[in-house]
């Protein structure tokens, strides 16, 4: 971009700041929402955003926003946009922040020039200044929403996929849902991780709430089996549906030596032999006739 | 040139990998491990690689040939504390580590080892009828 | 395509090897790879290094931080004058087993990353070229 000459703007800041900027935030404060930002706040950040556009101007004299001179202005614009993106405002409401300040400006320009091209050159490079600066503020605006949707599926992620004590050793990950190629992985990584923390020997990965399993999705259910026989623990696959179960032979997906159960119940009880446990029924000459799980005796 | 420390816990041997190491070095590893269960008779080996963020090829040969001799010297070999990204990035390799016994901590290690000893005249406590496989 | 930083490490002898992951492992914590991320390309880096030392002759590692648009990650470059490798396609079969020496299964080590390129020519030396990029 042509250099263009920004003296007599760097000279109009100078000598008309406070007046450019009573203008600004009286034009702000016409535009915007009441009660969502306090008028001293609004103050604020008129006074540095001006202090900062001045500095940007007077110290090289560029409008090229990338440059040094003008990091303290984009610093500021990204951290309004971020605010107000968690306040919920639209982006056209942080961009016209910047935009109204055009009016102010064109105003102090005419009342100081003489000359009509001198007037139209200064206008045009006010205009080019001021709308990158809130063509930042928009891109900073994105960006924090994408980062805020990002965090929001992180979480959902991690909800939806809970992994789950069944028993001192015993770790269960059910399953709902669709489990697309990323969601697999991201399940696997922490179910590993669990398996580490907890000291589990068994973790049952009981699909019951998964509709369709593809190719991708089953090899990287058996890749986490794998990587858990790895690391010295053993997974048992349960829940698996009829059409499912159709699905993997027909893929000719090679399930191997991995263990499969039809429900939850024959996986969990599974389980508890692998690690010594059994259940049975406490003796009928107790009052209680619950079943409770007995120490330590011979598997099934 | 460093090597990698040997510790003796009764007819267990203890080996702790905590450094990147390099293929002189795991070469040496072999060497000594392979003098040290024939010298005190052991028939057990823990290998530790709870430190290692990385395995990789060479070092997965290296821990399948540890094993491997080990149980040409009659011991049994268990490797303990892998990390779940190394256990996803051996899986993706495509690297099984066929023969080589895994455990996720030293507790459970150990408890394998003694298991898996069989018919010896040394006190473990549990003699199950094992050849070594699961 | 934009190439941000970039270095140059010798991959010559066996030492080297524990460099590369080192150096590697440094630039991925850089730019915020993810740890697994991170794993699956220090273990790429790691084989194809010793591939370089053990089969090239020894040979170079060019590192470089990418951005592309809204994808940020690293490229590796390997380099040899070695002999090449004859069979491109035998090379990229899974050879790993417990017992040979050769490491020259790349089929895996390109499942670890994102792109993955290889050039060799018999008496002209091997370039494998693989890069990682930073997940959302």
């Amino acid at each position: 971009m042509p250099e263009l000459n920004t003296s007599r703007l760097t000279a109009l800041l100078d000598q008309r700041y406070d007046e450019l900027l009573a203008a600004w935030i009286t034009e702000q404060l016409q535009i915007v929402r009441r009660g969502q930002i306090s008028e001293s706040d609004l103050r604020a950040q008129c006074a540095e955003l001006l202090q900062a556009v001045r500095r940007g101007l007077s110290s090289g004299g560029s409008t090229n926003l990338a440059g040094q001179s003008w990091a303290a202005a984009r610093d500021l614009l990204a951290r309004v946009s971020s605010e107000r993106a968690q306040q919920g405002f639209p982006p056209s409401e942080t961009a016209m922040f910047v935009l109204s300040l055009k009016r102010p400006l064109f105003d102090a320009l005419r009342g100081a020039s003489n000359d009509a091209d001198t007037l139209a050159s200064d206008v045009w490079t006010a205009t080019v200044l001021l709308d990158q600066l809130a063509l930042y503020t928009t891109e900073a605006y994105q960006r924090s929403r994408e980062q805020l949707i990002t965090r929001q599926q992180e979480d959902m992620l991690e909800l939806s996929t809970p992994v789950v004590k069944l028993w001192d050793g015993v770790l269960a990950l059910p399953m709902i849902g669709t489990l697309d190629s990323s969601r697999t992985q991201i399940v696997m990584e922490s179910l590993l991780q669990r398996i580490v923390e907890t000291g589990s020997d068994v973790a049952i990965l009981d699909i019951t709430g998964v509709p369709t399993v593809d190719t991708l999705t089953a090899q990287h259910l058996l890749k986490t089996v794998t990587a858990a026989r790895l690391m010295g623990a053993e997974c048992i696959i349960s829940g698996i549906r009829p059409q499912i179960a159709q699905t993997i032979v027909h893929l000719g997906v090679d399930l191997g030596d991995v263990v499969t159960k039809a429900t939850l119940a024959d996986a969990f009880k599974l389980a508890l032999s692998r690690v010594g446990l059994t259940v049975g029924r406490v003796r009928p000459s107790s009052s209680s006739s619950a079943p409770a799980l007995a120490a330590p005796s011979t598997n099934d | 040139m460093d090597r990698i420390p040997i510790l003796r816990m009764g007819p267990v041997l203890l080996v702790s990998i905590q450094v990147d190491m390099h293929d002189q070095l795991a070469l040496a590893l072999q060497d000594d491990l392979s003098n040290a269960i024939t010298a005190h008779g052991s028939k057990g080996v823990l290998l530790d690689i709870s430190s290692l963020g990385i395995v990789d090829s060479f070092m997965g040969r290296m821990l399948a040939n540890i094993a491997g001799i080990a149980h040409v010297l009659d011991a049994a070999t268990v490797v303990v504390g892998m990390q779940p990204a190394v256990a996803i990035t051996l899986v993706e390799l495509g690297l099984s580590l066929e023969g080589v016994r895994t455990a996720l901590n030293v507790e459970k290690g150990i408890a394998m080892l003694q298991a898996a000893v069989a018919d010896r005249d040394i006190p473990f406590h549990t003699m199950i009828d094992a050849d070594g496989t699961d | 395509m934009l190439t941000a930083r970039t270095e140059q490490v010798a991959v010559r002898v066996q030492h080297d090897i524990v460099n590369v992951r080192q150096v590697v492992r440094s630039w991925s914590l850089s730019i915020g790879l993810g740890l697994v991320d991170l794993t699956k390309l220090v273990t790429a880096a790691s084989e194809i290094a010793r591939n370089t030392v053990e089969y090239g002759g020894g040979g170079t590692l060019q590192i470089e931080e990418l951005r592309d648009g809204l994808r940020h990650g690293l490229r590796l470059v390997f380099e040899d004058e070695g002999p090449g490798i004859p069979d491109i396609d035998r090379a990229m079969t899974d050879g790993y087993t417990t017992g040979t020496g050769m490491g020259l299964g790349l089929g895996g080590t390109k499942r670890l990353v994102d792109e993955f390129d290889i050039s060799s020519r018999p008496g002209a030396g091997t370039r494998v070229a693989i890069t990682k990029w930073k997940g959302p």
